[in-house]
């Protein structure tokens, strides 16, 4: 057993953004291959990467592509034979790459991977949005998003674990929102090896490792008398993925000593009216709000979704139905989906259809191409979901939030 | 309960290095002193570009929380300092998150600072400055302008004597002791360490009442909402243009209404009329097509359109034709044409002032030969290094 004095000394305090902590996870996760092609904000990963490797504690095959297609197949296949990857990419880089993002679920090759939140061109932007990550959410792919640089580098651990793990092998990306932590630095608690070690067994395919000694042949072509089956198989590795991350989140706290539950994290929620959710850095003022409006009377919480696959299907169910309104603002769209709302919120009503509570859903488009989500936009959001508890209006609203009329 | 947020204001790509590391030492140094803090860059700056005015930011706070409440707003609204790595920027700065003109004060509290990196005096930087209806300070600390490339850093210790300034207009942020401490943890240099305290006991410190300042009011213009945006990302072309000035005979391009480069620059042109043989070079190759063409076939660099790049400079066939001079020689963006149409000798005698001042002093970027950044540290912080 860790006692906190333990961990304590066996961490070191450093001044480092999202995407320096996901590099120095890489060193202490003794990654073996890294591919990269740069494209903002991921490249920041990628120069932090380059420096540790130049300042010699970082040993590992590091490989800069010809472009992000390459990128994923090139780190696709190291993890066939057995090597520990991670590799990245941003918006439309992201999309370049995505026949290699599709095969490598089938495939069950782990990797890690982090996505620096763009979006998506035209017109040519640099800013946040949910858009790149979320366009892989039903290919097999499990999706995290980070809120802080600690976030980052406590996923990343917890990344390789849940994906290389034999009942899981499947690949995950870490969403880090661009600027807000792929370019802020924060203070952060960097481990020893020595604490990571204990957490993070070696990457172990077993028999399905392609080697010489373990002759086996992968990805071969099949027609409609097999592909039904693989699916099946993928989904069931996505569905077992769920215990893998509890499991993984528990020893996670037992050995680093913080972390709170591993789907959602609640804020002030307890005896809430109402709740906003929501995921990644929009957690800040978010929080901030809360507080402020609490200290005026106002029953309010956040609740943000860490692991948005596989979705917290219980837990979404469970915690929503307690509320007399939910709003879910979602840094992404999804143009002439059902009631024109975002990802998130699609995906929440989705879930709440099976709560007896009906509970009014309410969502949110703010914050697109990396504009702040101000306090003022968070007051906004909560001042229409807190009439939508006293009314018991209708759930059918979305509203885009913080756009120029 | 107190957090303090200090910016610096620096020159996109040139100043990268030196504004990452004067923000990040402000937080280290606070953590010495149990407080927490967070430095950023301003993403809307980036890519950065030559020269481009672009923000770093330093949070710093007693507890996570209250750190927490002021990052809720992402860019602070106010600030305790603001700090201005080069002197030029005095006149106001539109980044690529910003279009218009923003005062360099403009996030400076009322009794806050203005720290400037400068030869000159305060009468001069207030010349260029705002005004602004509440106090604030103006420190100067003495000392060029310290431009590097994007590979290559010049530690002429511009980093440790910003600090060892604002250990002094803002002491209760950070102690100089501390800031002390967080340099030698970095560097292990016992003379930055000195350089930091020499700039501590001699910045410069006026105060500046409300009113006092440059009048002149900021350019600015209204961004449209969704439902009056052209649709398809449509922008509408410019049309090609007409004679000089609006009048008969040579050519002037209509430019973007919105979009100006007042202070992209660090230097700009200055032409002698009277040699100019009218070869179209600097014309043809200037990247911003910033020339107008007057009646008479002569160009006029219009400081609307001037990045401040240098290229006509270098192509110019005519020994000193076009100099290039730094930007604070300059009060306003007026047409050299027209001063040299309107008065020849008055004319030739401020070209020979403007460029007596650049010849005075060191190019503010450009690196000429290898050795050259070395030169420069030795004249910058001489021997006791």
């Amino acid at each position: 057993m860790t006692t906190k004095t333990d961990i304590q000394t066996l961490e070191t305090e450093e001044l480092i953004s999202g995407s320096e902590a996901i590099a120095r996870a890489c060193a202490l996760a003794d990654v073996d291959v890294i591919t990269a092609y740069p494209i903002r904000p991921y490249d920041t990963v990628m120069q932090f990467v380059s420096k540790l490797i130049a300042d010699g504690e970082l040993t590992c095959e590091y490989i800069v592509a010809e472009s992000e297609h390459s990128q994923f197949e090139i780190v696709k296949h190291a993890s066939a034979v057995g090597a520990r990857v991670f590799t990245g990419s941003s918006g439309v880089g992201w999309f370049y790459a995505f026949e290699a993002l599709a095969v490598t679920c089938g495939l069950r090759l782990p990797m890690v991977a982090m996505v620096g939140n763009r979006a998506l061109d035209d017109p040519g932007a640099f800013g946040c949005e949910h858009n790149d990550a979320l366009a892989v959410r039903d290919l097999g792919w499990m999706l995290n998003w980070a809120a802080t640089a600690q976030d980052c580098i406590d996923t990343a651990f917890l990344a390789w674990r849940v994906a290389e793990d034999p009942r899981v092998f499947l690949p995950v990306a870490i969403s880090t929102d661009g600027a807000f932590l792929t370019h802020s630095q924060q203070i952060v608690k960097v481990p020893d090896k020595s604490l990571v070690d204990r957490f993070l067994p070696p990457y172990d395919r077993g028999k399905f490792q392609l080697h010489p000694d373990n002759p086996i042949t992968i990805a071969p072509q099949v027609n409609e008398d097999w592909l039904m089956e693989i699916r099946r198989q993928t989904d069931a590795a996505m569905r077992r993925a769920r215990d893998v991350i509890i499991e993984a989140h528990e020893d996670f706290k037992r050995i680093f000593g913080r972390g709170g539950d591993p789907f959602l994290e609640e804020y002030m929620t307890d005896d809430a009216d109402v709740v906003l959710m929501g995921m990644g850095t929009l957690t800040l003022p978010l929080k901030v709000t809360v507080r402020r409006l609490r200290e005026r009377g106002h029953k309010v919480g956040f609740i943000r979704v860490k692991w948005f696959r596989p979705f917290p299907t219980p837990e979404i169910i469970e915690s929503l139905s307690r509320f007399k309104a939910v709003g879910v603002i979602d840094r992404d769209y999804s143009l002439g989906s059902p009631l024109h709302g975002g990802v998130l919120f699609n995906e929440v009503r989705s879930t709440m259809y099976s709560s007896e509570a009906r509970v009014p859903i309410i969502g949110f488009v703010a914050g697109l191409g990396g504009r702040e989500i101000t306090l003022r936009a968070t007051r906004e959001m909560f001042d229409i979901i807190e009439k939508a508890a006293e009314n018991g209006a209708s759930s059918q609203e979305i509203h885009w939030i913080g756009v120029r009329e | 309960m107190s957090t303090y947020a200090v910016e610096v204001v620096y020159r996109g790509i040139f100043q990268k290095r030196l504004s990452g590391n004067i923000c990040r030492s402000i937080v280290l140094a606070s953590r010495l002193e149990g407080k927490i803090g967070t430095a950023f860059g301003r993403y809307g700056d980036s890519p950065e570009r030559n020269g481009i005015p672009a923000k770093y930011f330093a949070v710093v706070a007693d507890d996570p929380i209250e750190l927490e409440e002021s990052l809720a707003q992402y860019e602070p609204t106010q600030v305790d300092a603001t700090i201005v790595v080069d002197d030029t920027l005095c006149k106001g700065v539109e980044s690529w998150a910003w279009y218009g003109l923003q005062p360099i004060n403009a996030l400076t509290k009322p009794g806050g600072t203005v720290i400037v990196t400068s030869y000159q005096d305060p009468e001069q930087l207030k010349e260029d400055i705002h005004v602004k209806d509440q106090p604030y300070n103006l420190a100067i600390v003495k000392g060029s302008k310290s431009f590097s490339g994007l590979w290559v850093y010049k530690d002429d210790h511009t980093d440790v004597r910003v600090l060892g300034a604002l250990a002094r207009v803002a002491p209760d942020m950070v102690s100089l002791e501390s800031y002390q401490k967080a340099i030698l943890q970095q560097w292990d240099s016992e003379g930055k360490v000195v350089s930091s305290q020499r700039s501590h006991e001699r910045v410069h410190i006026t105060p500046v009442e409300p009113g006092e300042g440059n009048e002149t009011e900021p350019y600015s213009f209204e961004m449209p909402g969704w439902q009056e945006m052209e649709e398809a990302l449509v922008i509408p072309g410019i049309a090609q243009g007409g004679g000089f000035r609006g009048g008969e005979g040579g050519f002037e391009p209509v430019r973007s209404a919105v979009f100006k480069k007042y202070s992209t620059r660090t230097m700009r042109p200055v032409v002698n009329f009277e040699t100019c043989t009218k070869c179209t070079l600097c014309w043809l190759q200037c990247p911003d097509s910033c020339f107008d063409v007057t009646p008479d076939g002569l160009y006029d660099a219009n400081m609307e359109a001037c990045c401040g790049c240098g290229v006509c400079e270098d192509v110019c066939p005519v020994p000193n034709c076009i100099t290039m001079v730094n930007e604070e020689a300059f009060g306003d963006n007026d047409s050299q044409y027209e001063h040299w149409q309107k008065n020849r000798d008055d004319y030739m005698e401020w070209l020979e002032k403007k460029i007596a001042v650049e010849k005075s002093e060191r190019r503010s970027h450009g690196f000429h030969h290898v050795g050259q950044y070395q030169e420069e540290l030795m004249a910058e912080v001489g021997s006791d290094d």
